[in-house]
């Protein structure tokens, strides 16, 4: 796969005939991708215990990208797609690398109840602000009165707080965690790798080609801000703030156990045949 | 109760047949969201599946329901959803994914009056042309039409063979009317139960690319966890199941997924002939509507007229030249569905200039046998 040319360290993990990859100068999704297999590299995890699973949207691509089993849902259902892997090959981990408005908004639902019901997947949400592929349009996750091509006098609406949302949805594990926060990103994508059950972790990540350009932002400003904005803090979900203009709250918010849906399931059987 | 397959005689309704036929078939997947007149399906799968170590779940709507049924079938799961028209209109964009991955699976649509919300409990047929036509873009498709509760098992058990031979979603297309009836069901022993699994690659990993199709058009396939890794998309694709915008992917992709079912329509069409050999006025019929037009047809017999009977008991791929063929010596044909107007279309195409007269129902009944004998005696022999 990676021909004669010099091979990449993580050449094993990636599909490196797909590459070079679409995204753009400045797009946080090359570092996810990279912290993702990073992490599947350092757990030593079994490739073949793996299915990486996106919707569609920039982030959608990812999946194409990485050298375990792989499929590219349409959007908004990845997660749909996921409980079915999940409840089939329950020895399988689907991890879902998809973006914010493929997850929040097409997709909401979908989101919302497989957290409710704890079954055993990791969500990767990829957060840029806005809809990128498309051109920049506003989302679920713009902040208020930002400019996008469908906001032009100014995004009307106000954003969701991803983490407050997947938490009180029922999830296992909520993080959020930016493309400039690559250790602690790593590191979050490991344990939730190892997490039995519903395990989300929203990125922070520039999108300088649409949000950035239109509301002034260049890439290397957007990380510097990243920077300059993020507070690690120990906080309740529900006061994980997100504000690109003020403060972006940081960290690890839940790591709770419960019953997986998996773990019902199988209790279930016992009592059905019993 | 914990057997998998009940073998004996029982009184049940369609819908219970259907749910006993996906699990005979081997399905060990279903997901779904409740809907009148389908919810039945549901309820008896609920019942029975977590006894014999398959899966049920209820989803937040239909649109997971489909997305889950093709991530259990790329897990190596025989899976199943059952809904009615609202229900299909949501899947639609999903099915097409099916479609285009190629992922085996079963989509049951107990058909109730529409458009939109219409007349949840009562039977129609007026989904045949959502099921060929609703997903965008080119497609062949398998729909399969039960005309009683025997046919709602045997046919639940042929929509997963053809699924699995031609990877590919087979609708089973049955009307409320069979859905909700009682009549006897005969549940053959295990044995006598064909049962056909999708065909597996058998080169390696390093060798293998998902899409790559043989003279039959139809590719192996892995499933998630073989150790092929591989990948696939809903995007136009090249044989290794990556992303290519090109138009000679595009051709070779939409030609090939048409056809495995375009080359196979006389392996895949089943049907019923009722006295065709010398009819003079040949019927032409499905669902509940044939078993009226199959009476009709006997009582125009006792009155001297040579009626005969087509029951389709596939609608897709549509029998083109089998009417074709048997319309070149009739005077007339008539057609009868629960619908205004929809594979009488495909008839009247096909036997051209043979005229055709058509008997639409709207509402709760089928046609009754003296209305589709009017239509008979009403050709010119």
């Amino acid at each position: 796969m990676s021909g004669g040319r010099m091979s990449h360290p993580l050449g094993e993990y990636l599909r490196m005939d797909r590459f070079p990859h679409i995204w753009c100068q400045g797009c946080g999704l090359g570092i996810i991708l990279h912290a993702y297999v990073d992490a599947l590299r350092e757990l030593e995890y079994d490739l073949d215990k793996v299915v990486t699973i996106s919707g569609i949207g920039c982030a959608g691509r990812a999946s194409g990208y990485v050298n375990t089993d792989a499929f590219h849902t349409t959007h908004g259902r990845a997660i749909p797609f996921a409980t079915g892997v999940s409840l089939s090959r329950p020895d399988l981990k689907p991890v879902i690398i998809s973006g914010d408005g493929d997850l929040f908004a097409i997709g909401g639902n979908h989101l919302i109840h497989a957290a409710r019901r704890n079954v055993d997947m990791l969500v990767i949400c990829s957060n840029n602000f806005n809809y990128g592929m498309t051109g920049a349009q506003f989302g679920p996750t713009t902040p208020h009165a930002s400019r996008s091509p469908t906001s032009p006098y100014g995004n009307i609406e106000h954003p969701f707080n991803l983490v407050s949302l997947v938490a009180s949805a029922g999830a296992s594990m909520v993080s959020r965690w930016t493309v400039f926060h690559v250790h602690m990103l790593r590191n979050a994508i490991k344990k939730g790798l190892r997490k039995r059950g519903f395990s989300f972790i929203e990125v922070v990540s520039p999108c300088p080609t649409g949000y950035g350009r239109l509301n002034r932002l260049g890439n290397v400003e957007m990380m510097r801000e990243l920077r300059r904005i993020c507070r690690i803090k120990k906080v309740h979900p529900t006061e994980a703030t997100i504000d690109p203009d003020g403060e972006i709250v940081i960290g690890d918010f839940v790591d709770i156990e419960r019953p997986t849906y998996n773990e019902v399931v199988e209790s279930l059987a016992r009592r059905a045949e019993g | 109760m914990s057997s998998e397959i009940l073998t004996g005689s029982h009184f049940v309704h369609g819908d219970w047949a259907c749910a006993e036929g996906a699990i005979a078939a081997g399905c060990r997947f279903y997901a779904a969201y409740p809907i009148t007149p389908a919810t039945e399906i549901a309820e008896r799968m609920a019942l029975r599946l977590p006894r014999i170590g398959g899966n049920f779940i209820q989803f937040e709507d239909e649109l997971g329901a489909i997305a889950s049924v093709i991530g259990a079938s790329y897990s190596g799961v025989k899976a199943m959803t059952a809904t009615s028209g609202p229900g299909i209109s949501l899947m639609l964009e999903n099915i097409g994914l099916a479609i285009m991955t190629e992922a085996p699976c079963v989509v049951v649509n107990v058909m109730r009056g529409g458009p939109s919300t219409g007349q949840p409990t009562v039977g129609s047929q007026s989904d045949v042309m959502q099921c060929r036509w609703g997903t965008h873009g080119d497609v062949e498709i398998i729909a399969l039409v039960p005309d009683s509760v025997q046919e709602m098992f045997d046919l639940t058990v042929e929509a997963f063979n053809l699924s699995e031979e031609y990877r590919l979603p087979v609708f089973l297309l049955a009307d409320a009317n069979i859905g909700h009836m009682y009549e006897k069901l005969v549940i053959p022993p295990k044995r006598d139960i064909r049962i056909v699994d999708r065909k597996r690659p058998t080169i390696s990993r390093e060798r293998y690319q998902p899409f790559e199709a043989d003279e039959g058009l139809v590719p192996p396939m892995a499933n998630f966890g073989d150790g092929y890794r591989f990948y696939a998309t809903g995007l136009t694709h090249d044989a290794m199941g990556y992303p290519d915008m090109s138009v000679e992917a595009q051709d070779q992709l939409v030609r090939r997924l048409c056809d495995k079912i375009r080359n196979n329509v006389d392996r895949i069409s089943r049907f019923e002939e009722v006295m065709v050999d010398d009819c003079d006025v040949l019927v032409v019929a499905y669902g509940i509507t044939a078993r009226s037009a199959a009476r009709a047809v006997r009582v125009a017999r006792e009155e001297g007229i040579k009626a005969g009977l087509l029951r389709l008991i596939s609608v897709w791929p549509f029998p083109e030249r089998k009417i074709e063929g048997l319309a070149s010596s009739v005077k007339g044909v008539v057609v009868s569905e629960m619908n205004y107007g929809q594979i009488v279309r495909e008839v009247e195409r096909a036997v051209r200039p043979t005229p055709v007269s058509f008997i639409p129902k709207l509402g709760e009944n089928p046609p009754r046998p003296d209305e589709i004998l009017a239509a008979i005696r009403g050709v010119e022999v």
